[in-house]
């Protein structure tokens, strides 16, 4: 859990000074946080405000980026389908991707759990901290500037290696994670993040088709 | 107000695409669906990390000079060595932050 929220932390701090530079009102900046909490798409949010782009547009690109919740739904449905349904509709809103990845990491881990306890736990503590740190990016976006090029951001690649790295356990793993990587980076210059879509359904497909060489 | 009906707008999308299956009822997912499931973490979180590792002011750069291979590296070592994934994350960054230093 830890290393999420350290990670998750420089995004929302970056997300904070982004919106100050993007000439976006403070209390609309902490909104999105509040309502959304989906950093990638808050960030090209972001960028299309400070581009005066039309709502519509910012919401149709927001729909595309965050299209992958839904795998990340259907992914994790063994765990939640037994939970009543006022607690999936509320687990729904904090479906991200690191709270995804870290109770995939969790469940996967053969250690006992209390899936619901660590679900919310994990999934509230990251809502908190991207919240808080949004704040402090808008603070800091204003006292420090330049903060936004510091870097900060690696935090979040670094725990998704460190995530993705066990997982490759076999040739069908290894596959789908070049697939997925090279796909990606082939389409990095889509706009949407459309690459990552493509890259993602790459990797899937190629994973479940070296699985089926193999029986 | 049109800040306040995009970011309602952001809301509904995401929730939406979050929580449509989940608020569904008493659906079983065939075999080859759930297998195909597994790949899901890999294939996303790589396709994720690819380009934030590898593509440099929008330029593909896989070469020693690039922090950010240099720290995904490290990282990718120490855990698929020792498993430790804090550790991982603290070596990546450090090597990252020297890179970027050094360079």
């Amino acid at each position: 859990m830890a290393p999420m929220l350290i990670g998750a932390a420089p995004f929302g701090l970056i997300f904070g000074t982004l919106s100050v530079t993007a000439g976006m009102p403070a209390w609309a900046a902490i909104a999105m946080s509040l309502v959304v909490f989906a950093g990638a798409s808050q960030f090209i949010a972001v960028t299309l405000v400070a581009a005066s782009a039309a709502p519509w547009l910012i919401i149709a690109t927001t729909f595309v980026v965050n299209l992958r919740h839904a795998l990340y739904a259907a992914s994790l449905w063994q765990q939640v389908m037994h939970w009543p349904r006022w607690q999936r509709a509320l687990g729904a809103f904090v479906l991200t991707d690191e709270c995804f990845a870290i109770v995939y990491h969790k469940a996967n881990s053969g250690e006992p759990v209390d899936m619901p306890r660590y679900y919310f736990g994990a999934g509230f503590a990251m809502y908190v901290n991207w919240c808080a740190f949004t704040l402090v990016g808008i603070v800091l976006g204003r006292a420090v500037p330049g903060i936004e090029h510091w870097g900060l951001e690696f935090a979040m690649a670094a725990t998704f290696v460190g995530i993705v790295v066990p997982l490759l356990k076999g040739r069908p793993q290894v596959g789908a994670a070049l697939a997925a990587g090279a796909v990606a980076l082939a389409a990095h210059a889509l706009p949407y993040k459309l690459g990552l879509m493509l890259g993602a359904a790459a990797g899937i497909a190629v994973g479940v088709w070296l699985e089926r060489g193999r029986t | 107000m049109s800040m306040v009906w995009t970011l309602a707008g952001m809301f509904a999308v995401t929730y939406g695409v979050r929580a449509v299956l989940w608020l569904g009822d008493g659906h079983a997912f065939p075999d080859s669906v759930r297998r195909a499931l597994n790949y899901v973490p890999i294939a996303v979180l790589t396709a994720i990390v690819a380009p934030v590792v590898f593509v440099h002011e929008g330029a593909i750069n896989a070469g020693w000079n690039n922090p950010q291979l240099a720290g995904a590296l490290v990282t990718g070592l120490i855990v698929w060595r020792w498993n430790k994934l804090l550790a991982g994350i603290a070596g990546g960054m450090l090597v990252y932050g020297a890179w970027r230093w050094l360079l």
